[in-house]
């Protein structure tokens, strides 16, 4: 009896100290003053206690399989044209691209030279019509490849909203979570992820017009001139361009922001790679006098005319930008176009001074109920009820200790996890300490009364806690955000005061009452 | 007619409360022991405690040890304030046309402003609707008058919302006649994702029921675990009817709230079940009834207690955790009150319903 009782002694103590070696760093990361990114193994506070933004988006995978379909079709119309082929038509239509030949002009694909541009393709010939799908397994690597993408591009976009800790993940197959914590600036961001930044060059044909354009060679793009004054949309002037595009945006190696020499104007100064610049400067070089419209995610920016041939690989985008703006575009330029579109499935932004409120209105909750229960249970069991409070203060720490070794992050439902947790935690004392009170009754031997209570109590106090746990178990698994902490901490809680409800009162009710020898009364 | 439905349902369910606590004996019925009682006064107790910790060996109790309440007896009136409590609520339900879905479940984009000085909502209505694409759109005081908070629930295709522009847009509209407003949360959730969590609401409440199922039929017996899941179904039931009577809105942090009801209030459940097994193994002659009510009796003082206990903590949420976990406070309230009530009167009841119908089988302990 008395070796295990010391034995249990050590264990407390073990765990005791191993607590307080891993919750006392959350004290000090938290207290007014100190920098919490110094401190490694902490409870993190969720976006909903410090402040930020969440982000849970989509990426359009199934365009990003269209713009392949697409972008083989642009290019095989170029490879016709420049070897004289007749086709009537050749167009992209989701992720097939359908050609038709003039009769008896139907070539096999899949002959050079285009068999490189048809590479992804399924080939399907039909008399005069040639279709290709994309392969099934293409389509999959496309799918997976432009999440990864989207990923990259994200990744630095976002570095330069001057968030401290910014967290991209992938989840399933096509989502990212994206996690801001401190960022002030929500429309910002949102801009910034949401903006495809497609660039694409066209040539402007200036004979046609809105109402009278060849459909099969050319297309209409529109410039939105927006008044900043009213927030919306002033003129809308349409531009009618041929339809295939001259250069894009995948040639760029850099994109800066200029100011304009005479008004001072910022503006974004591009510079393509040697490929690009090649190119760039044979379309300026053909096309002199001609109009060359830059067009960002479908939207005409601007339409310079080309006064020379380019050939220093250099061009530039006016377009009356605030310095905010011009920053911003250079930024996405510079990281590249998004492989798709994205879709916001979720936000969740919190400002910082909700965050402080949350904080305080949760611990004050914590502090008061807490020290109900911790008054009542002395009041109504007296000194075995003080032991189950001791039991309850140490439950606390054990609940941080465990929450920081995992560095998991605290919400303000996980808060009021905590808080549920302690009012639980003393429903298996009451539990024990009635069952002892009845043994009393019964037979008046205090110690044996003492371990009837807890032997008997004990089962039922592992079927309550272990339904409780179902019940956390399930919301853990099919919870979201900020759901999910409370199944943590209220998971997390239940099974520490398991531990300290039982073993340490048990331990202190020993070293309390073992060494009297004749026992009559406890107080309870 | 919802004020109305929504006034009688709470008077109701206070009626209720006071008939519960009439049943158990409270106040000055039979149970209650006379020196320690509900009447004590708070500041009493500070004296009182540290004088009995040390020096009285008088126990504290709340529960005579004699106390011998028929609890079966009032089964059927139970039974049938249940099924009155539970049509209320599905009438409740049908006339709103269904719950009061928040936007985890509706899609949708909530937005919490504060502002410098109260607000009256219907100026602030006005504002909005001199902008054309305002759309569908609604307001409501959010937290207590001091925060001057206002909630703006915004559908998923609103326009004000698009693309970023929602804080640009909001203080073009409001700078002139609210030029301090503080965005303080934005949440918004997709259609497509709140159709998921619909879907995930219900299946995380099937699988802690279904668990709850298998495992008190695995340690006690089916017939307790018939018991304990008809309670457990009423429960949530009378919660969701509350929720709908009160049009309170409902959101994925309500289902959490459920989902630890469920859990919790097995709890008293639990200890009723574990003593009815006890006594059957002592007393081999009584019938259950009898056992039923004797082990009610006994386990009185534990059911209240651990309840209580729990309630002092929500309590303290509920006044001061703040106005996001609010409604969570008040659905564990509710919850933790009925799930107390449906221990007593529901499940036992349906244990000795089933045994009846089954006597050949009778409820055995278990090993």
């Amino acid at each position: 009896m008395d070796t295990e009782v010391r034995i249990r002694g050590v264990i407390i103590l073990i765990v005791l100290v191993v607590a307080g070696y891993y919750a006392i760093p959350t004290y000090h990361a938290y207290k007014p003053g100190n920098n919490p990114k110094l401190v490694d193994k902490k409870v993190n506070l969720g976006l909903d206690l410090q402040g930020g933004m969440y982000l849970d988006i989509e990426v359009q995978v199934d365009d990003a399989v269209d713009e392949v379909a697409r972008r083989a079709a642009q290019e095989l119309e170029d490879a016709f044209i420049d070897n004289q082929v007749e086709y009537i038509h050749i167009e992209s239509k989701g992720s097939q691209v359908e050609i038709e030949f003039e009769a008896g002009s139907s070539l096999d694909l899949e002959e050079e030279p285009y068999s490189r541009l048809v590479v992804q393709f399924d080939q399907n010939i039909e008399k005069d019509f040639t279709r290709l799908t994309v392969k099934a397994e293409e389509i999959k690597r496309i799918r997976t490849s432009s999440v990864d993408q989207a990923l990259e591009v994200l990744r630095n976009r976002i570095d330069a909203l001057g968030v401290a800790e910014p967290s991209l993940q992938r989840q399933g197959e096509n989502n990212i979570l994206i996690q801001l914590p401190g960022l002030t600036d929500r429309e910002k961001a949102i801009k910034l992820i949401g903006t495809q930044a497609v660039l694409e060059f066209y040539l402007v044909n200036e004979n046609a017009t809105k109402n009278n354009y060849n459909q099969l060679t050319s297309v209409v793009k529109y410039e939105e001139n927006w008044d900043k004054i009213t927030q919306k949309v002033a003129t809308r002037i349409p531009f009618v361009l041929d339809k295939k595009v001259v250069l894009t945006g995948e040639f760029i190696r850099d994109a800066r922001v200029r100011f304009d020499q005479n008004d001072n104007q910022p503006y974004v100064s591009l510079s393509f790679d040697s490929m690009g610049a090649d190119r760039f400067g044979r379309i300026t070089e053909k096309n002199k006098g001609k109009r060359l419209a830059i067009v960002l995610d479908d939207k005409v920016q601007s339409a310079p005319v080309i006064r020379e041939a380019i050939l220093g690989g250099e061009a530039s985008i006016s377009g009356n930008f605030t310095l905010d703006e011009a920053n911003d575009l250079a930024l996405v330029l510079r990281s590249g176009s998004l492989p798709a579109g994205i879709v916001i499935r979720e936000e969740q932004t919190v400002g910082a001074s909700l965050g402080e409120d949350s904080i305080k209105q949760s611990l004050i909750s914590l502090l008061i109920g807490g020290l109900s229960v911790f008054f009542f249970m002395m009041f109504y069991y007296r000194v075995s009820g003080s032991f189950a409070s001791l039991a309850l203060l140490l439950n606390l720490i054990l609940i941080i200790a465990i929450l920081a070794g995992f560095e998991s992050t605290l919400t303000l439902p996980g808060m009021a996890g905590i808080v549920l947790t302690l009012g639980m935690a003393v429903d298996a004392n009451v539990l024990i300490f009635e069952r002892i009170r009845e043994e009393m009754k019964r037979n008046g031997m205090p110690r044996a009364a003492v371990r009837e209570g807890f032997s008997k109590a004990f089962l039922t106090i592992v079927d309550s806690n272990v339904t409780t746990l179902f019940a956390a178990l399930a919301l853990l698994q099919f919870g979201t955000g900020p759901v999910k902490g409370f199944a943590v901490t209220l998971s997390v809680g239940i099974l520490s005061s398991m531990f300290t409800s039982i073993v340490v009162t048990r331990f202190l009710f020993d070293i309390v009452y073992l060494n009297r020898r004749k026992l009559e009364k406890i107080s309870i | 007619m919802s004020d109305a439905l929504g006034t009688g349902s709470v008077v109701s369910v206070l009626g209720f409360a006071f008939w519960e606590a009439n049943v158990v004996g409270f106040g000055e019925a039979t149970c209650l022991k006379s020196e320690v009682g509900f009447t004590l006064p708070v500041l009493k107790p500070t004296a009182l405690f540290i004088s009995n910790i040390y020096t009285t060996y008088e126990i504290m109790q709340i529960i005579k040890d004699d106390c011998n309440f028929d609890f079966l007896g009032k089964r059927k009136i139970a039974a049938v304030i249940s099924a009155l409590m539970i049509l209320v609520g599905m009438v409740s339900i049908a006339l709103h046309r269904g719950l009061n879905f928040g936007i985890d479940f509706r899609g949708g984009t909530n937005v919490q402003i504060r502002f410098e000085k109260q607000v009256n909502l219907d100026d602030l209505r006005k504002v909005f609707a001199t902008r054309e694409d305002s759309g569908e759109m609604s307001l409501q005081t959010f937290g207590v008058p001091e925060d001057n908070e206002v909630l703006l629930i915004l559908p998923v295709d609103s326009k004000l919302a698009k693309d970023g522009q929602l804080k640009e847009n909001l203080t073009e509209l409001l700078k002139d006649k609210y030029p301090q407003m503080e965005l303080r949360r934005v949440a918004t959730i997709g259609p497509k994702v709140g159709e998921e969590l619909k879907l995930n609401a219900v299946r995380a409440i099937f699988i802690a029921l279904g668990l709850v199922l298998v495992y008190i039929s695995f340690r006690f017996q089916w017939k307790f675990g018939v018991g304990t899941i008809v309670a457990l179904i009423h429960d949530v039931c009378i919660v969701v009817g509350v929720f709908s009577m009160l049009d309170k809105e409902f959101t994925l942090t309500i289902v959490a709230a459920l989902l630890t009801v469920v859990g919790y209030s097995l709890n008293d459940t639990i200890v009723v079940f574990d003593r009815i097994r006890e006594n059957q193994g002592k007393y081999r002659k009584k019938g259950l009834e009898e056992i039923i009510n004797l082990s009610t009796n006994e386990t009185l003082s534990r059911t209240i207690l651990t309840s209580g206990t729990t309630l002092l903590v929500v309590v303290c949420l509920f006044f001061l955790g703040g106005e996001i976990i609010h409604d969570f406070s008040f659905a564990m309230l509710v919850g933790i009150g009925v799930g107390t009530y449906s221990s007593i009167y529901i499940a036992s009841p349906v244990l000795l319903l089933l045994n009846q119908k089954n006597p050949a089988t009778p409820v055995k302990e278990e090993a």
